[in-house]
């Protein structure tokens, strides 16, 4: 397989692949902050006892957790300019990514929630914690160290997912082959160094994630 | 005009279904066959620092590390090269179906572990072989506790299958693709095609959630 491989085009198209790299990982990032935020806000009208906080929070996560990302792009993509909403492809593609990776956090968030046991909210309200501080000092901290391996998972799942904005044309890694791939037919070469240039962020997220769990372990048995 | 954009939209009804059929084809196939290659791979992987658990580890990271879409091109342009033509339908079915197998390695070999290891010494002490036990006891335990998270993976799965629409297969996604291009109204459209995505996976995101709480009452729990 190695004769028909050649390492001088992938060389030679190297600047074009760091590009990509790097535009996957700020979209990935903007991504992730999106949908760290559109997540807290969703989980927290989810677990709210207001009712009308509680079902436009239902329908959002029920919503996109039933429906593909693709779908979701393309709806976003065709549909606002039709809404009179004109924004660049990058943007849409953010926002589909914030928005789809929102409702995942929403649930994982939730569960954390789920998670601490009442009496860290009793122990709160005898030392003379409001609502607030309850909430800001007791609960938030402790469901966001419990939940953070499964939102680095999500973070993992939103740096692939982002590959499919290349589907409507934002210059990203998967793009970058795609370009390689269409300027000189050469698939084994462009689509192989996209996969490995994916491995590398999947495997510096994954290595986060499990020092992170060893440091909880130490942690707690200490 | 939305009447008239509506009017247009149910004279294309029709592709929406042979579109719903190929989404249910390609997931239904890749589902088997998915699950038949996580099983075997989840057995095998089960037993530590043998040379096939490491394999089998490689391969599924680089499954999860990288996005579905690129493994499908990697499928579907990098083994004509090889002298292996196939149709995107076949392309798409096995690269569905390698993806769907590592995600559910990972759930059985899980699931195995969770098993108490009382159990395989009690097979062993009763003169079981190590495959006896693992058919006979372990496995129908571990199926039974990796049920839930199978159903979600399947969910996850169709799903996944709206990317195969960029081959040219004409499922839900791309018969939304189609149709927009000449009913220029983008939420219309899309809004249907994840109407039939919702009406697939919403349910079996339920059954999920209820074989979940059916098998966790006293029992062990991934």
């Amino acid at each position: 397989m190695l004769e028909y491989f050649n390492f001088r085009i992938i060389w030679e198209y190297m600047p074009l692949f760091m590009e990509g790299l790097y535009h996957t990982c700020w979209i990935s990032l903007l991504g992730i902050i999106g949908a760290l935020v559109v997540g807290m806000i969703a989980c927290a009208c989810r677990i709210s006892r207001v009712k009308w906080l509680v079902a436009p929070a239902v329908v959002y996560i029920e919503a996109i957790r039933s429906t593909p990302l693709l779908a979701q792009l393309y709806f976003l993509y065709f549909g606002l300019p039709s809404l009179g909403i004109d924004v660049s492809e990058l943007t849409t593609g953010i926002v589909a990514l914030s928005l789809n990776s929102g409702a995942y956090v929403a649930e994982i968030l939730r569960a954390g929630f789920k998670g601490i046991p009442f009496g860290q909210v009793e122990a709160a309200m005898g030392q003379g914690f409001n609502v607030y501080q309850r909430f800001l000092f007791i609960l938030l901290p402790q469901a966001l160290a419990n939940t953070l391996p499964p939102l680095l998972g999500q973070a993992i799942v939103l740096v692939k997912d982002s590959a499919v904005l290349s589907l409507i044309s934002v210059m990203e890694l998967t793009r970058a082959g795609q370009v390689l791939n269409s300027e000189r037919f050469m698939p084994s070469e462009a689509f192989l160094t996209v996969a490995a240039l994916y491995l590398v962020i999947y495997y510096a997220l994954k290595g986060v994630t499990k020092f992170y769990q060893l440091r909880m372990m130490r942690f707690r048995s200490a | 005009m939305w009447g008239y954009y509506f009017e247009q939209l149910l004279h294309s009804l029709p592709m929406f279904w042979k579109g719903l059929a190929m989404t249910a084809g390609v997931s239904a196939l890749s589902l088997v066959g998915g699950t038949i290659i996580g099983v075997v791979t989840g057995v095998l992987r089960a037993r530590r620092r043998s040379i096939i658990s490491h394999l089998l580890s490689l391969y599924v990271d680089f499954m999860r590390g990288t996005p579905f879409l690129v493994q499908l091109f990697i499928i579907f342009f990098i083994l004509p090269e090889f002298g292996l033509q196939m149709e995107a339908f076949a392309a798409a079915v096995i690269s569905l179906t390698i993806y769907a197998g590592s995600y559910i390695c990972e759930i059985v070999c899980a699931a195995i572990e969770a098993v108490p290891s009382g159990q395989e010494e009690a097979c062993r002490s009763l003169g079981h072989t190590h495959t006896q036990a693992m058919l006979l006891v372990i496995l129908p335990q571990a199926l039974r506790m990796a049920l839930p998270a199978l159903v979600g993976q399947y969910v996850l799965l169709i799903k996944d299958s709206s990317i195969v629409s960029v081959i040219g297969l004409t499922d839900i996604t791309r018969a939304g693709w189609l149709t927009v291009q000449r009913v220029p109204e983008g939420l219309m459209v899309f809004a249907l095609v994840g109407l039939l995505y919702f009406a697939v996976c919403f349910p079996l995101i339920h059954l999920s959630n209820y074989l979940e709480r059916r098998f966790s009452t006293g029992e062990l729990k991934l």
